[in-house]
Parts: structure tokens; sequence; C-alpha cells
């Protein structure tokens, strides 16, 4: 590893950090918070292997590939879920989401 | 030297691409610019030594989310102006909070690094010789983490089963397939012989 874990490990942080702030300024677009969660999962996946090959252990893409698997099935049933709600309430504005409360 | 220049290159792509996918206006430009982001990631993690992780991430997040997330763009067609009418309310406290949050992470991280990890432990370098990264990667993965590789693919399935009952419509709208009236159609009812006098037409 010739590039030094500090540089991955800002660069993650600065994506986590964008993708926090994606999730402030488009609270009214839910796709635009599942993007902005998938750069999350994304940077820590970044940390996770920059880990790994810093100190030699495998383990650390193995985590990487549960993660993947989780955000994959998340990211999917979130979708599924905006999709029904769409159907339901002809738009996807989140603020309306709060009406199924009952 | 190519692989620093490589690095910073990519690293700087990568950040200008996730800021364009939290800015851009057009969500469809959003979904483009995630896949650009996940893509430069995967660059990131060759010089990292995972190779097949960068693989898996083309194939799985380019290839299947970052589709899926395009297919549900499309078809919900998501209008710009609606979307974005909340921007300026929550930009001030959302500059403070994440400027607050990357100057933690930058904190913790440069203090860390320099202290706890001086000497990197080469295990991986030195198996490297014999193995590839994949062929790691499965040792690990089908002995020692095999019953969590089990409950990944099961979240996947559980995944699957509620995308599907999530999206599937039921009701009278919807044609489905009789397979038992589909056979019991016959020659008789289904197409009906006439005998046309020449130069009358069809009627």
């Amino acid at each position: 590893m010739i590039i030094g874990l500090t540089n991955y490990l800002i660069l993650a942080s600065i994506l986590f950090t964008l993708g926090v702030f994606g999730i402030f300024i488009n609270r009214k677009s839910i796709i635009a918070i599942l993007m902005s969660l998938e750069l999350i999962l994304l940077s820590v996946n970044l940390n996770l292997v920059a880990f790994s090959a810093h100190l030699g252990d495998i383990v650390g893409q193995v985590f990487t590939m549960f993660v993947l698997t989780v955000a994959a099935a998340e990211i999917s049933i979130g979708l599924a879920i905006l999709v029904a709600f769409s159907r339901h309430q002809k738009s996807i504005q989140v603020d309306n989401i709060n009406l199924m409360k009952g | 030297m190519l692989i620093i220049v490589c690095f910073y290159f990519v690293s700087f792509i990568t950040i200008l691409a996730a800021a364009m996918v939290v800015f851009s206006r057009n969500t469809v430009h959003s979904v483009l610019w995630l896949i650009f982001v996940f893509l430069n990631v995967a660059i990131l993690f060759v010089t990292l030594g995972a190779e097949f992780l960068a693989m898996i991430l083309v194939i799985v997040y380019v290839g299947a989310v970052a589709v899926l997330f395009m297919f549900v763009v499309m078809m919900l067609n998501v209008s710009k102006t609606e979307v974005k009418s909340g921007f300026l309310q929550y930009f001030p406290i959302a500059c403070v909070l994440t400027a607050l949050l990357l100057a933690e992470f930058i904190l913790v991280s440069v203090s860390f690094s320099s202290n706890l990890f001086e000497a990197p432990v080469t295990m991986i370098s030195e198996a490297r010789v014999t193995l590839t990264n994949t062929e790691e990667l499965g040792r690990v993965l089908y002995t020692k983490y095999f019953y969590l590789f089990q409950v990944s693919g099961l979240i996947l399935l559980v995944a699957m089963v509620a995308a599907i009952v999530l999206t599937l419509r039921t009701g009278k709208e919807v044609q489905r397939q009789d397979i038992g009236q589909q056979i019991q159609r016959t020659k008789q009812d289904a197409i009906e012989i006439k005998k046309i006098k020449p130069y009358s037409g069809a009627t």
C-alpha cells in the first residue's frame, strides 16, 4: 500500500459528509435521500477496504461484501415501497407519507 | 509514482461526482453521476488491491442497483420543480452541521492513523505471491464466515420476496393469463368463416 491510509480515510469522510449533506438539503425527494444513503454506504465500504489493505486482514473485505448485500436488499425494498406509495398517492412527496399513520 | 497520481485524480473526480449527485437538479442526472461515483470507487478498490470487490461493485451497483434507480426515476416521472422546493430552507443548518462532521472526521482520521498504526502488517502482500484476491476472499468467506454468507443470501431472498409482494398488483384491472381458458378454446368459437360474393366486399 503506497498511498497512506489517511488519504483514503479523508476521502471516505468527504463522501460520507456529502451523503449527509444530501439528506439534509434534499428532504423533499425520497429518491435523492436513497441516493445519498448509497453514497454513505459506499464511503463506509471504502473505509473497510482501506483498513483491510492497511492491516493486511482480509476480513474487512468480507464485511464489505455483507454491507453490499444489505445495501442492495435495502435499496430494493425502499424503491418497492416508493413504487407502492406513488401508486397509492399519485405523488412521491415525503410530506404526505405521515398521512398513513392513521 | 503513477499510482499516486492516479489516486489523487480519481479521488478528486469521485468527490466532484458525489457533489453532483447531491446538487444536481435533474434526478436522472443524479443517478448517472451516482453510477460515475461507483465506477471511480471501483478504481480506488483496485488501487487498494481488492479486485474482487471492485468487480462486485461494478456488477452489483452499476449493473443492478443504479439501473433499478433509473427505472424507478423514469417510471415515476419525478418533476424537477416540486422536488427541489425545500432547498434553501435547510441549506444553512446543513452547511454548519456537515462542516462540523467533516472536521471531526478529518481530525479523527489524521490523528488515528498517525499514532496507532505506524507499522502495517503485510499479511496480504506475502500471501499474494501465491493467492489472488478472489481466492483469498473465498477461503475466508466459505469457511469462517459461512453462516453469515448463508444469512446474507437469506436476506437477499427476503428482500426479493418483499419487493415482489409490495409491487404486485391484484384486482379487476390486471389482466392475467388463464391457462385452462386458453386450452379450452376451440376452432368453432375462435374463428368464423364467411362466404363473400364477388365485387361486394367484406361486411
